[in-house]
């Protein structure tokens, strides 16, 4: 074991998939000299050469197309998008090629690749260093995304996502990247893709939410329990395949859920949660599923913390259900 | 200087486009002004002043000498580092430090990082941060521009557009598409490549197989022109024949061949990646000491001189920056203005939520 941050426990899981696995390769701009502008990669480029470990053009189309030709001879990209706001660029080649594949060719070919990135606000990055594009890719049959909220998570989610069969979008929350810290076995293990956590329990409400939210909302989940409310926190950590089981055990519960998640309210991934535990759970509801959400604005500069779910405006959310 | 298939029409000589000692020295200034002000705007960054800043340093030449060459009617479409050019065309530097604040003396109502400048007043339309995305941009509005000449069968001369974009930005599929437009639909558009010699870690040998950004022109059916982009007057000199051709109607990439002397931006370390070496040998070529010895040798600069524009730019950066900064956030309701001309339900009922106005709704 050894304390890491969620860069600390990225780089060392992408480490022991490289040394385990010799057609795994790293893909991206600036990861093998500067080792990424996160410094995730940093290291890889002396342990395992510019042939593994690979600065590429500043494309992300090029990035991501090739790596889906590299999967499709057998070659195992890890690819890093600088950030997820930059992805669009290779969004076509995710949307209508990679998450395609398998499908389009009966299930003869497929593209098993993992492509990185950080997302999300908080570090005063303005529109393009910010965004939450999850859903885009939810909603993409094809595709599996993950997005952990602790290095232990990050670690071994990321070996799971590497060795799935099928693409993985892997987001990682910049905003939490040095601040997640904890516990990390060296060693290798894995946790399944689809499998969400309870990160506090209790049984008046439950918080569904994912990534860099998780810390918000334990923080707001503390302050309720010293209004005398008993907050259960459900981090989703696999976004899809959804662990359903874990989502409707604690509603049915609690009978009352709050959806937190940075990204845009309309078509976010709360919408769909919530139409779920609607479709599922509704004789058990106390309260209409309720959203805390970044705003339907583009993500700004100034404002961002008035921007962002905070613990204040996740209190608003719990005293709305609670007193429904 | 390398001319990829000269072009018949690219007046090169120097002679058409030579330029007056006055005009000289307003060019010197300005260049020392951007240094400074960016020297200043670092330091700001240290201190947790302001978020985030990238400097143009070493490449005063390529965005003083090329903006120079453009008239007040015509667009730019910048890049990261070419802000400045709107303090020569005119904006007040005390609104374009309002910007760097984010705070609600800025026209972008602080919507943006610091150095993504734009104003309508003086046609510089806003860098998103996506690289690349500017040029097929600058090519359509290159093309409203020869619309607009058509439809209105005018015979003023019509404006032309500016793009501005690094090298790294030739890699991206933007690059491509926005040059064959304007090779397919003939656009009076100037595309200028500031070859830095680094995309952040990357170097420019790392970007493309090419010998030159210049002849990638050639594919795309017009021409290309690499120069030095430290020598302000050869700069300005070609800059000044590529803009004349794009009001005949024609396009043309420049390269300017310069370099990044600093990091890429404040979030930057170049000692992770590159040879200190290299800076110091590129630093022999400084642009703006490169201006200073040509006006010393015709005899109009002098340590005098120099000693008093220091002086005026510190005082003009400092009572700008006493202007710009300490100023509020912009009010919490501007987050929900501009998403669209007129606010949806939706967006109002969550700035009712902002606000604090109506807590019925989550
Ligand atoms: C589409 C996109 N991908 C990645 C980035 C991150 N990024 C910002 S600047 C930069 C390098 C740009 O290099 P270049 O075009 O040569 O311009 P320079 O910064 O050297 O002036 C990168 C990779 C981005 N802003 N946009």
């Amino acid at each position: 074991m050894a304390e890491m941050n969620l860069i600390g426990a990225l780089n060392n899981a992408i480490r022991l998939e490289m040394r385990r696995n010799p057609s795994t390769v790293v893909m991206g701009e600036d990861i093998a000299k500067l080792g990424g502008v996160f410094r995730v990669t940093t290291g890889l480029l002396d342990e395992f050469g510019p042939e593994r470990v690979i600065d590429t053009p500043l494309s992300e189309g090029g990035i991501i197309g090739t790596a889906i030709g590299l999967a499709l001879y057998g070659v195992r990209p890890i690819v890093e998008i600088q950030f997820s706001d930059f992805i669009y660029p290779g969004y076509d080649q995710i949307v209508n090629e990679l998450a395609k594949y398998r499908y389009r060719s009966g299930g003869q070919y497929s593209c098993p690749l993992v492509i990185r990135t950080p997302s999300g606000g908080g570090i005063k990055g303005g529109h393009y260093h910010s965004q939450s594009p999850e859903s885009y890719f939810i909603h993409t049959p094809g595709l599996k995304v993950v997005m952990p909220s602790d290095p232990y998570d990050a670690k071994g989610l990321f070996l799971s996502s590497v060795r799935d069969a099928d693409p993985v979008i892997f987001f990682e929350p910049k905003r939490i990247y040095r601040a997640a810290k904890g516990d990390v076995p060296e060693e290798d293990y894995t946790i399944p893709l689809g499998e969400a956590k309870v990160r506090r329990a209790g049984d008046q409400v439950t918080l569904l939410t994912y990534g860099a939210m998780v810390v918000e909302s334990l923080e707001a989940a503390e302050q309720a329990n010293q209004q005398g409310i008993e907050v259960e926190v459900v981090d989703l950590r696999t976004l899809l395949p959804l662990d359903i089981e874990a989502v409707l055990s604690s509603v049915k519960k609690t009978g009352r859920a709050v959806i937190v998640h940075e990204a845009p309210k309309t078509c976010g991934f709360g919408a769909e949660l919530s139409a779920l535990i609607m479709e599922k759970a509704f004789p058990y509801l106390e309260a209409p599923v309720t959203r805390v959400t970044g705003f339907d604005t583009p993500f700004p500069y100034a404002l961002e913390h008035d921007y962002l779910p905070s613990p204040a405006r996740i209190l608003k959310g719990i005293d709305y259900v609670m007193h429904y | 200087m390398t001319i990829e298939a000269p072009p018949s029409d690219l007046d090169l000589s120097g002679e058409a486009y030579a330029l007056a000692s006055e005009e000289i020295l307003f060019l010197y200034e300005m260049m020392t002004l951007v240094r400074r002000l960016d020297e200043r705007m670092l330091g700001l960054q240290r201190q947790g002043r302001i978020g985030f800043y990238g400097a143009c340093t070493g490449q005063e030449a390529a965005v003083i000498g090329s903006a120079f060459a453009l008239k007040k009617k015509d667009w730019v479409f910048p890049g990261l580092r070419e802000g400045a050019a709107m303090l020569l065309r005119g904006f007040p530097l005390s609104l374009y430090l309002c910007q760097i604040f984010g705070n609600e003396g800025d026209l972008l109502k602080g919507r943006q990082m610091p150095c993504h400048y734009s104003d309508r007043s003086v046609n510089q339309v806003s860098w998103g941060s996506c690289v690349g995305t500017q040029i097929p941009q600058a090519a359509g509005a290159a093309w409203g521009m020869k619309f607009g000449k058509e439809l209105s069968h005018e015979s003023r001369e019509s404006p032309i557009v500016m793009c501005y974009f690094g090298e790294g930005a030739t890699s991206e599929a933007d690059f491509h598409v926005g040059a064959n437009f304007a090779g397919v639909f003939n656009l009076p558009v100037v595309f200028f490549c500031q070859n830095n010699q680094w995309s952040i870690s990357v170097s420019r040998d790392r970007q493309t197989a090419s010998p030159t950004i210049a002849q990638k022109a050639l594919a795309y059916g017009f021409p290309g022109v690499q120069m030095d982009g430290n020598d302000i007057f050869e700069v300005y000199r070609v800059t000044r024949a590529a803009v004349e051709r794009a009001r005949r109607g024609n396009p043309t990439l420049l390269e300017a061949l310069t370099y990044r002397m600093g990091a890429h931006t404040s979030s930057d370390d170049p000692r992770l990646y590159r040879d200190p070496q290299e800076a110091e040998e590129w630093a022999k070529r400084d642009p703006i000491s490169m201006c200073r010895k040509r006006l010393e040798s015709q005899g109009i600069w002098s340590q005098k001189e120099q000693d008093s524009l220091e002086t005026r730019i510190s005082d003009q950066i400092s009572r700008a920056l006493r202007k710009a900064e300490g100023r509020p956030s912009p009010p919490g309701k501007t987050l929900f203005q501009d998403v669209f001309a007129e606010m949806p339900w939706h967006l109002r009922e969550q700035m009712a939520l902002l606000e604090g106005t109506d807590n019925a709704c989550v």
